[in-house]
């Protein structure tokens, strides 16, 4: 990874006032993203795991400027060699960006518009960017609708039509319509089914190839993250916990929440029984988390300093970040 | 033609050749087509299968819920019911969806845990209330206060803890796993003997999954209570149950342990199934091996084995006839021609 990263996430935060009263006076902070740093080269896949709640999505949504953060940087290094902050750019600025930006929603059936048909749906981004014929958009909308594996002549039908595994690809094509370098995919195959959610992660794989893209991977599908994913990045309660390739994270993970996290999938063997050590109560809220490590009122290896000092996410062997007290001495079963 | 193998005990349920359709119209769909299983008394049967497969469906059918457009075309359901004077089989499919003795056995014998908890409670009672309520339903003798003592108890069972004052809180004020919890508790207060879960942690994460699969385990071991477990998670099906059911289109692919399911599958769409999840192990960023082509429209069948337009080993017979389902190894059965004696296989339909 020598060549300048594509994306720089540097001390993200994202907080959601909770109101109160008539007044509408603010009586806390939701803490949903709260200071998260990460780096995406060109090319690569990057995962972004955790349990609901954890802010994944709130980052990934800050990102695309979905919604303004509250604080912190998005370096993004664009086409034409500038580097703009996406978290304070101005929307002619990122009007300009959203073709080298697009997104992939993880409900096939709520984001097409039932009312137009594929050459509307998948050509609307076109027409944004300022493809105004008709004819030139519906032979682009074939040309992508091919390369994700549909046939050029279902441009004329309706969402209804298709499936959802159909229309998961349907959401891709029109991702992909205006050539974006980073995708930033939310649960694209968590509403699959498991037959169809191998159809579209080897699409996935494919079109990353064929056009280089880069994707920031949002799923809370250890499985499928470890199968797309060149590294990944686990949350909890708005931070990242741990980050690091793909095969050592699951080799041997550096951090107690996700070596839980790893223990708690079921395994598709019935010879293979679980390890013990089911992680005991809840995920705390964002709006009140414990003190110290957020982590340490369910882990089974706090120590009396997890609940005073919160340890910092730090490289703990190369290219692995942990941010636990005990990051190196642990001894964490992987996968 | 030969007999069905029996079991080697009493089944608490004995479905045969169970038929849903639903007539629409735009035509009739065939959504369970002649579907049959047993379930022993204190085991986990599990259902897998695919969205639309029918899987969902068949346990309404034997919860004779199905509402119209849809509707029994046939088959029997046996149910072994408790009575004073000891177990009385008592065929479901011929009761009164709406009569005394199906509201009798509805949520008393068998009782369902739903997918979305959410929805399943209402949001203007609090869950003690609700819970309260099915007790003195089934038992009226039952007063208020014994009714609210024995669901504080079951709470405590569940694991929520403050069960006192949980009682009274509504839905929404409990988290995802409380409120599978107190699905749970519900499903629990009078003591079925058959518990229908239908993917009852599909909509929870990881860690609390864990959590809910481990207490329905205690519970089962504790009450001897048999669990029909849907999902479409093979990795909670390999970790719950002891014998699975393969479903597609609404017929039985497959039937069998766990074990023999997993490890030495017979029919190509238990095998297809197994192949297309990304696991913890393996091989990542190499292309899944997928099932080809995809599920058909449901008013579009395709003739005999349904599964014959996407089977790799799929010959000309399989259009033409559908396989019986039989047993190949001990206790393991299969619906397909690579697995029967051409002399005994066809049932032409």
């Amino acid at each position: 990874m020598t060549a300048p990263p594509l994306l720089e996430v540097r001390g993200l935060k994202k907080h959601f006032p909770i109101t109160r009263g008539f007044l509408n006076r603010t009586v806390g902070q939701v803490r949903a993203v709260d200071g998260v740093d990460f780096t995406l080269a060109e090319g690569e896949t990057l995962g972004l795991v955790g349990e609901s709640g954890c802010g994944k999505t709130t980052a990934a949504r800050c990102i695309l400027r979905a919604i303004d953060p509250t604080g912190g940087e998005i370096l993004y290094h664009t086409r034409d060699g500038r580097s703009v902050d996406l978290a304070t750019a101005p929307a002619a600025t990122l009007a300009g960006l959203r073709a080298e930006i697009q997104m992939v929603f993880q409900d096939p059936f709520g984001s097409l518009n039932p009312r137009m048909n594929l050459l509307d749906n998948v050509g609307e981004p076109l027409l944004v960017n300022g493809m105004k014929n008709r004819g030139e958009r519906a032979d682009r909308v074939a040309e992508l609708l091919r390369l994700v594996g549909l046939r050029p002549e279902f441009m004329h039908r309706f969402p209804h039509a298709f499936s959802g595994g159909q229309r998961q690809r349907i959401g891709i094509a029109r991702a992909l319509a205006t050539n974006p370098r980073l995708v930033v995919a939310d649960e694209p195959v968590s509403a699959l089914d498991v037959s169809v959610q191998a159809q579209v992660l080897n699409l996935l794989l494919e079109l990353q190839a064929r056009l280089g893209l880069t994707f920031l991977f949002v799923a809370h599908d250890l499985s499928v993250v470890r199968h797309i994913c060149d590294r990944v990045a686990v949350m909890y309660v708005g931070r990242i916990v741990e980050l690091a390739p793909t095969d050592r994270l699951f080799a041997r993970p550096r951090h107690p929440y996700t070596a839980a996290l790893m223990r708690a999938v079921p395994v598709a063997d019935p010879r293979v029984k679980p390890g013990d050590g089911i992680l005991r109560g809840e995920v705390p809220s964002p709006a009140s988390p414990p003190s110290g490590c957020y982590f340490h009122p369910r882990c089974r290896h706090a120590q009396p300093r997890c609940t005073t000092e919160a340890p910092t996410l730090r490289e703990v062997a190369a290219g692995h970040l942990s941010a636990c007290h005990f990051a190196e001495t642990l001894e964490l079963a992987g996968a | 033609m030969p007999t069905e193998p029996l079991p080697p005990t009493d089944p608490l349920l004995s479905v045969r050749d169970l038929r849903v359709v639903f007539d629409l119209d735009e035509g009739q769909v065939r959504a369970v087509d002649g579907m049959s299983f047993d379930v022993a008394p204190g085991e986990v049967l599990g259902i897998v299968g695919e969205s639309g497969c029918g899987k969902s469906v068949t346990m309404r059918a034997v919860l004779r819920l199905v509402d119209r457009p849809g509707r029994m075309a046939g088959g029997s359901l046996v149910f072994h019911r408790r009575t004073p004077a000891g177990e009385q089989p008592v065929d479901l499919a011929t009761l009164a969806p709406r009569g005394a003795e199906m509201r009798a056995i509805r949520g008393a014998e068998i009782a369902l845990i739903p997918q979305e908890p959410m929805a399943a409670f209402s949001p203007v009672h609090s869950v003690g209330s609700q819970i309260i309520e099915a007790i003195r339903l089934h038992d009226p003798g039952a007063s208020k206060a014994e009714a609210r003592n024995r669901t504080v108890e079951l709470f405590r069972d569940v694991g929520i803890s403050m069960p006192e004052q949980r009682v009274d809180a509504y839905s929404w004020q409990l988290s995802g796993g409380l409120r599978q919890r107190a699905m749970i508790a519900m499903a629990l207060s009078c003591r079925p003997r058959l518990l229908i879960a239908d993917e009852p942690t599909t909509a929870i994460d990881v860690t609390t999954q864990a959590q809910v699969l481990a207490l329905l385990q205690d519970l089962r071991a504790k009450y001897n209570t048999a669990i029909i477990f849907i999902t479409h998670d093979l990795g909670v099906i390999a970790q719950m149950t002891s014998r699975v059911v393969v479903m597609y289109l609404g017929r039985v692919m497959e039937q069998g342990p766990v074990d023999a399911i997993f490890h030495a599958p017979l029919h190509p769409y238990t095998r297809a199934l197994l192949r297309s999840i990304p696991g913890l192990h393996g091989e990542t960023r190499v292309a899944l091996p997928v099932i080809a082509g995809s599920l058909p429209h449901p008013f579009n069948r395709p003739s005999g084995c349904p599964f014959h337009p996407r089977c790799p080993e799929a010959t000309a017979r399989c259009a033409q006839a559908t396989p019986r389902l039989i047993e190949i190894q001990h206790g393991q059965q299969a619906a397909c021609f690579l697995h029967h004696d051409a002399a005994e296989a066809e049932t032409m339909r």
